[in-house]
């Protein structure tokens, strides 16, 4: 696939309290935003286990979005702290892998940010388009041996 | 010998030797396992060759315990012929398990390991920059190498496992326990792991000595602290693997006041040791200030290789990303 025809595929978990609702408020007011985003509704942004990122990562994700309500206003007291957490160091280890940071993103979108919400999905793509693919869901695979 | 015996092998692939040796440290055990059973293969011991393996019937081999990764050509060829030829294969070993130390190498590929082993290291002489050929011509002789992989596999990667044995060696109780399933037809379903399914903390002995509230200000490597030999590691600040990795290996880096590393692998539930137990380390970080998390993170020197020391090949990614190698 040529850079000129790639279209990034973006994995975002949403928690079911702001983010998502917030997503909701963008697609209820009609605001226009990349298609390129598949949400997937978690109760909190700390119940996103890393295997989940890695994952995404692994069947064909070019960026994978985590989003939470704001610091102080879990819905759980602390579950999107312990997903800021799991973001730093999960973003520090990605890196090991040969997965830049720019491509795991975390951002705190309440209910009534919808054009934040606009805003990140926009952003996040065009940052995805210009690092291009990850083609990852094949790496390690068996074909690399240069087997039949 | 009698002719009822089953019949058994050992072989090695990508491995230390380390599961040779656990066979060994049966001690008086491996008398009785000797005397129930025919070893007809074991490369490491007794001189039996290839194709004595090849003239064997099909499926006349009862069991096979195969150590190591799959890392070369030779080793997949060998564990598809002891497969064709044996009834039950067990991955003996976190290598074979799940990829192991040397699955550590997927952070590499074939050409930067060349690079590095031949040429770059400082006790290498090598002007000519010679690197292993997979054919090369002496004297009008045309001489063969197994090929070298990009990448480190478990040996379920490559062929059907009945059963995987697990640890860094195996504890000689797990072994021991197998044989004896084995050899009494008492066997879990297939694909089990043959080891307890609950986490190494539950085992512990410093269990009791971990806080209420576990939390982590400041990260500590074993070697810049005195470790208290009976308190809980995490409470000392040390990366411990204990949560995320199965019990059933006696504890011995425990017991030698050092931290588990993870080679039992995960339970289980859970199919990435090392993204669960970065899951559980970062929440138990005790701040909830993002400069200070990135802080103690930056302190982290080498999470990937620290959280999948055993199960990189195993892992959901399994290898670092090829364009990215360099």
């Amino acid at each position: 696939m040529s850079n000129g025809t790639f279209e990034p595929r973006l994995v975002g978990f949403l928690c079911n309290w702001c983010s998502y609702t917030g997503a909701d408020l963008a697609g209820t007011a009609r605001m226009v935003y990349a298609p390129n985003i598949r949400i997937i509704r978690v109760m909190c942004s700390g119940r996103v286990d890393p295997q989940f990122v890695l994952k995404a990562f692994r069947e064909g994700a070019d960026g994978v979005l985590i989003s939470g309500c704001h610091p102080g206003d879990c819905h759980y007291q602390e579950g999107n702290y312990k997903a800021l957490r799991r973001h730093r160091l999960l973003s520090k280890m990605l890196e090991q892998f040969g997965i830049e940071k720019e491509r795991f993103r975390l951002e705190w979108v309440s209910a009534s940010e919808g054009t934040k919400f606009q805003l990140v999905c926009n952003e996040f793509t065009e940052q995805i388009r210009k690092l291009g693919p990850l083609n990852l869901h094949q790496n390690g695979g068996r074909h690399e041996q240069g087997q039949a | 010998m009698s002719k009822a015996k089953p019949k058994v092998a050992f072989y090695w692939c990508s491995s230390c030797g380390g599961c040779e040796e656990s066979i060994v440290d049966l001690a008086e055990d491996i008398l009785k396992v000797v005397a129930a059973v025919d070893i007809v293969f074991w490369p490491v011991a007794l001189d039996f060759k290839k194709k004595d393996v090849e003239a064997m019937p099909d499926k006349s081999i009862a069991v096979s315990f195969i150590n190591g990764g799959i890392r070369m050509s030779e080793q997949e060829e060998m564990a598809h012929l002891l497969r064709r030829k044996s009834q039950l294969v067990v991955a003996h070993g976190a290598c074979a398990h799940l990829g192991g130390i040397p699955g550590l190498a997927n952070f590499w590929n074939k050409d930067t390991i060349f690079r590095k082993v031949y040429q770059t290291t400082v006790s290498t002489d090598n002007p000519g920059k010679i690197v292993p050929q997979e054919k090369s011509v002496v004297d009008g002789y045309e001489l063969t190498l197994p090929r070298f992989w990009d990448t480190v596999h478990p040996l379920n990667d490559v062929i059907d496992v009945d059963y995987f044995l697990p640890g860094c060696a195996p504890h000689r109780d797990l072994i021991i326990n197998a044989v004896t399933a084995i050899l009494e037809g008492k066997l879990p379903p297939k694909g089990s792991v043959l080891a307890p399914n609950k986490s190494c903390c539950e085992d512990c002995d410093r269990n009791d000595t971990k806080p209420e509230k576990l939390t982590i200000k400041e990260i500590k490597r074993p070697h810049e602290v005195l470790l208290d030999p009976e308190k809980c590691f995490l409470a000392q600040g040390v990366i411990c693997m204990g949560p995320a990795t199965r019990s059933g290996c006696g504890e011995r880096c425990i017991e030698g006041n050092m931290p588990c590393r993870g080679c039992m692998g995960p339970t289980d539930q859970v199919y990435d040791q090392g993204a669960k137990f970065l899951s559980a380390f970062a929440s138990i970080l005790d701040t909830n200030d993002e400069k200070e998390i990135e802080r103690i993170v930056s302190t982290i020197v080498d999470p990937a290789g620290t959280f999948y020391r055993f199960s990189l090949p195993s892992s959901i990614l399994k290898r670092k990303r090829m364009e990215a190698v360099k």
